[in-house]
């Protein structure tokens, strides 16, 4: 049992370091999603109709669901929530047909035995999440989504909000949603180079990529935290089991020791009588 | 921000790079290179692969870039790049050997490959000249 405790409060640690190690990307990716927002939507601002092949909404018959697990267990109802999550939106009759993107082991074992369209899968991505592999991924999904093979690409993963809350969360990835692209009006006339046009169709791609890396970091800060909370918990049964079973080993130990000395004594006082 | 001067501030989806006060910024533009200095009109570049260079009161520095976007706005460059590194985090050896392996493979290269293995060789000859100027 101690033993078993140990293990759990190591884990704990190690999810501990691994999630300062997951915020810390979210904070150093912070500027740069900063800037590219704003360069965004002032340019989207600009281009007068911006009929761009990632902006068209399509009536979503066929639509392509990425589903972000953890490749590991042992972190608390982390997987079980994404998983149930997708299970009711593939049955709940929102889209025609879905097909499945899975990014996570965990996700990828779990549908293996499940007769639902899978695109692709991604077992290995969690790992260590580079901005290289986020950035082939939205590629891929993105080209799909231009050539009229899926009519929307979603994003299902768990979003860190703070150490003891992880949430849910389903987002539009593609078509790009127009509100997180409007509202940036600045006065001036800007130098554009070359074309405006030509510029969204770069910064576009970009802003796709981009969340998907975005989505792919949260996701693993939210499964450390996860981790750690299952971890500390799990520490905190063993501490209590190992209170009670110290009582119970205790409590037989004088029983032994109490139903001795009735024999000792009870021998003595039986040797006193003759 | 001191008057008659530009901040410049590079970021990549990983971390910023450099933020810092500037006389002059040389940004590698798609259409060639793009010269800003203090008041220039609000710009927006997309760069390609190259040398940014920027000069502050005592020396000039510079900057591997690999493809990104450039705003100038109120004298304040903004600069997101895929990839931004320094002379002192460039790895020469490595970077030969990619402009070796790119030039191989460019010879007999056509249409896409063509382009991907020339954008492999730009980024490793900007390496290993932004390297030169540590």
């Amino acid at each position: 049992m101690r033993s078993t405790q140990q293990i759990t409060k190591a884990m704990k640690m190690v999810a501990a370091a691994r999630l300062r190690r997951a915020q810390t990307h979210i904070l150093e990716a912070r500027p740069y999603a900063a800037a590219l927002d704003t360069v965004l939507r002032s340019l989207a601002s600009r281009v007068a109709s911006h009929r761009h092949e990632l902006l068209v909404e399509r009536p979503e018959h066929a639509v392509t669901l990425v589903v972000v697990t953890a490749d590991k267990g042992l972190c608390g109802a982390f997987n079980a929530n994404i998983l149930r999550e997708a299970i009711s939106l593939l049955e709940g009759g929102r889209w025609e047909r879905v097909e499945l993107v899975l990014i996570g082991r965990r996700g990828v074992d779990f549908f293996r035995r499940r007769s639902y369209v899978t695109m692709s899968t991604h077992a290995e991505l969690m790992r260590a999440v580079t901005p290289e592999a986020a950035f082939d991924l939205a590629r891929t999904l993105a080209t799909r989504f231009a050539a009229g093979e899926t009519d929307a690409i979603y994003l299902l993963y768990n979003h860190f909000r703070s150490i003891m809350k992880q949430e849910v969360t389903l987002e539009r990835l593609l078509p790009i949603e127009r509100a997180r692209i409007a509202g940036g009006e600045r006065p001036g006339a800007y130098i554009f180079e070359p074309s405006p046009q030509a510029l969204l169709g770069q910064i576009l791609p970009r802003h796709v990529q981009f969340q998907v890396l975005r989505a792919l970091l949260d996701s693993q800060a939210a499964e450390q935290a996860s981790r750690m909370t299952a971890m500390g918990a799990a520490s905190k049964n063993a501490a209590d089991m190992i209170d009670r079973l110290t009582l119970t080993y205790n409590r037989a130990r004088q029983a032994s020791i109490t139903k001795e000395l009735i024999e000792i004594v009870s021998g003595a006082q039986a040797l006193a009588e003759r | 921000m001191r008057e008659g001067h530009l901040h410049l501030k590079v970021v990549t989806p990983v971390r910023v790079v450099v933020d810092t006060e500037a006389d002059e910024v040389t940004l590698p533009g798609v259409l060639g290179a793009l010269g800003i200095l203090p008041g220039h009109a609000p710009l927006l570049a997309a760069l390609g692969i190259g040398e940014l260079s920027y000069r502050t009161a005592t020396r000039e520095r510079y900057l591997a870039v690999q493809r990104g976007f450039a705003e100038v706005a109120a004298d304040v460059v903004t600069v997101l790049a895929d990839v931004a590194e320094l002379p002192a985090e460039i790895d020469v050896e490595a970077a030969r050997e990619e402009k070796q392996a790119a030039e191989a493979a460019l010879r007999g290269a056509a249409g896409k490959e063509f382009e991907h293995q020339r954008a492999h060789l730009e980024a490793a000859v900007t390496r290993i000249t932004v390297a030169a100027r540590r």
